[in-house]
């Protein structure tokens, strides 16, 4: 629905427990809208029509999880590159592997950073609440249309699958952005060239703007090329782009951090875990505190080195085997005690777990 | 006189293709045959994979899309379905199609979207240096099949149209006139196209193969083939591994992207759907 609301007119999927019921809904509302929903073959293709369709102007959405997510990469690497909008839903299940295809995990929060082969900017967000799906998928549409980048939204299977009060806005009472569009004659038309935001001005396909879009690298006709200094700064662009946006693209929730002596870091429903043990050690006469990111990459480095300068110990509560402990820990540069709150199991981290590495801390 | 050059981005010249290879007449069979359908340039999406074939995109002047290894059909399945208006053409190799692409291709015959789908069949991975592909016959030499193809090869216009296809046809390189009218054909078709090119690859595959010059190479491709429709004028001796050439199959069936404008016109709703 904040698909929907961001804009969203195209969807391709596969069918994947538990992301399923994102395809489901879709394919009954986007035609009644106008817009297009396709099954296709296999997540390969999947990622691959919503790149075509996003190349002719669509809104364009996936959704897949763990298994799935794994062989999106290959095109997610091509969005990347050739500056593709498009978002990706990866409601994270327990792995490696098949795993456990009906249980929570957190434990594709690297391979959403580092998923597919070679540098690549990319942005991943990690919501909180059902209301935040919401809201956090509109803003995943404006960051993808605004950067020309991939954005990945990530879920865990509890908030996929999770029943609450929602918070929904109005039309009009949040931002949608579009691309932006050449304005310049098709003869000056010049696609990968220099602008002031290092993002690119795409000519929707079809739009008298011919040109040409590769996975390789190119020059800024879109033409492949091997040249080392043009290869170097199409690098150095793509890394830019994101790194000087850093401002408009990170979002985290700070819960009672002013004060702290411990931390917590989680995302997603890991956060709520964490929320709830938070209050129990504040009860206890424990000054806790809770750093939520909401953008998770780029990873909020600043916010939480400047968390690591206040408290004496930050604990890291993920339910993987230890994944963003290493991003905490090279953010605070060994000022900070970290202390690991980790769980793999397919069960969800319980408060009483975080309380107890609190009291620790 | 065609002038090819209004329609190549000469800035990309020269070629990486080697001397002799085939893909230079199917390049020009695609232009004339665009030309003759009087189809202007903006209108035309042309998707491509890797190899050999996939660079093709990169040297003419439409919208181009250079995609990833044997994706190229579900790339444009994602153009035509949000672009109907769009005329894309699918340009692949045969591993491209028909090894790492190959569920693609089976499912974008099954749907019928209209797409023209050209497949360079030089039965060879050209571009990573000769290693066996799907339609290597057996017996001949390949990188990875260094004492001879093991494996019995596809016949591609056979599995399209199994998988539904409601055109598939073949042509050659050296039927370069015949194979423009198969392009215009197949392009004209509302639905799946698939046009199989027998095509040679003398660099690697014929110089490992022994087959001889490119002219050697494309004379051969004459004695290789039948035309469909002359095949009565041959014995079942005569016919023993020969293969068919022209129109195969040809059935009517509603095009997908229409089929999903009358869904839409059926359901649709006025508003952003904030109220669903």
């Amino acid at each position: 629905m904040g698909a929907v609301a961001a804009g969203c007119r195209f969807f391709a999927g596969y069918p994947i427990t538990p992301s399923s019921e994102i395809a489901e809904q879709l394919a009954a509302l986007l035609p009644t809208l106008g817009g297009k929903f396709i099954q296709m073959e296999d997540e390969i293709a999947s990622m691959a029509a919503i790149i075509g369709a996003s190349l002719v102007g669509k809104k364009v959405l996936t959704a897949t999880s763990g298994p799935g997510f794994s062989l999106k990469q290959e095109n997610l690497g091509f969005a990347a590159l050739a500056e593709v909008p498009c978002v990706i839903v990866n409601v994270m299940r327990g792995g490696p592997s098949t795993g456990l295809p009906t249980s929570p995990a957190q434990s594709d929060v690297m391979q959403a950073r580092w998923g597919t082969h070679g540098d690549h900017p990319v942005i991943a967000l990690t919501p909180g609440t059902v209301t935040e799906i919401y809201t956090e998928t509109i803003r995943a549409f404006n960051l993808a249309e605004k950067y020309r980048v991939p954005v990945i939204l990530l879920f865990d299977e509890i908030l996929g699958h999770m029943r609450e009060k929602v918070e929904i806005p109005l039309p009009g009472e949040y931002e949608i952005v579009d691309r932006k569009q050449p304005t310049c004659s098709p003869d000056e038309y010049v696609p990968y060239g220099p602008t002031d935001d290092d993002v690119p001005v795409l000519a929707n396909f079809g739009e008298g703007y011919r040109y040409h879009i590769t996975g390789l690298m190119h020059d800024e006709h879109g033409l492949p090329t091997e040249k080392p200094a043009i290869v170097q700064a199409l690098q150095d662009r793509l890394k830019r782009k994101i790194d000087r946006h850093l401002d408009d693209i990170l979002s985290t929730e700070s819960f009672l951090t002013d004060d702290a002596e411990v931390a917590v870091f989680a995302i997603g429903s890991t956060a709520r875990s964490a929320r709830g043990a938070v209050r129990e050690a504040r009860d206890l006469g424990i000054r806790a505190g809770l750093l939520r990111p909401r953008t998770l990459w780029p990873f909020p480095e600043k916010d939480v080195a400047a968390l690591g300068e206040r408290v004496r110990t930050i604990v890291v509560a993920e339910m993987n085997m230890g994944q963003l402990i290493y991003e905490v820990e090279r953010a605070v540069h060994g000022k900070t005690r970290v202390l690991p709150c980790l769980k793999a199991d397919g069960e969800p981290i319980p408060p009483s777990q975080i309380l107890s590495a609190i009291k620790e801390g | 006189m065609f002038v090819y050059e209004e329609y190549m981005r000469e800035e990309m010249f020269p070629l990486i293709w080697c001397k002799g290879c085939g893909n230079g007449i199917i390049t020009k069979s695609i232009l004339r045959a665009i030309d003759r359908l009087k189809i202007q340039k903006d209108d035309v999406a042309m998707v491509s994979g890797i190899g050999c074939a996939g660079r093709l995109p990169g040297y003419v002047d439409f919208n181009t899309l250079h995609t990833t290894h044997g994706r190229p059909l579900a790339f444009a399945t994602g153009v035509k379905l949000a672009r109907p208006e769009l005329k894309v053409i699918v340009i692949t190799g045969d591993g491209d199609g028909l090894a790492i692409g190959g569920n693609h291709f089976i499912h974008a015959c099954r749907r019928n979207i209209d797409v023209t789908c050209i497949l360079f069949n030089n039965a060879t991975y050209g571009m990573t240096g000769g290693q066996v592909a799907p339609t290597t016959p057996m017996g001949m030499w390949a990188s990875t099949m260094p004492y001879g193809q093991m494996e019995p090869s596809f016949d591609a216009c056979k599995l399209a149209e199994a998988a539904g296809a409601s055109f598939v046809a073949r042509g050659t390189t050296y039927h370069a006139v015949a194979l423009e009218k198969l392009i215009v054909e197949a392009i004209q078709h509302p639905g799946f196209s698939f046009l199989e090119v027998i095509t040679d690859c003398p660099e690697i595959y014929g110089r490992k193969n022994k087959l001889g010059d490119p002219a050697d190479m494309l004379l051969a491709q004459k004695d290789k083939v039948v035309p469909i429709d002359q095949q009565g004028r041959y014995t079942p001796e005569q016919l023993a591994g020969k293969v068919f050439t022209k129109i195969l199959h040809k059935h009517e069936a509603t095009e997908y992207t229409a089929r999903y404008q009358q869904l839409i016109d059926r359901v649709k709703v006025e508003g952003n759907g904030h109220a669903l």
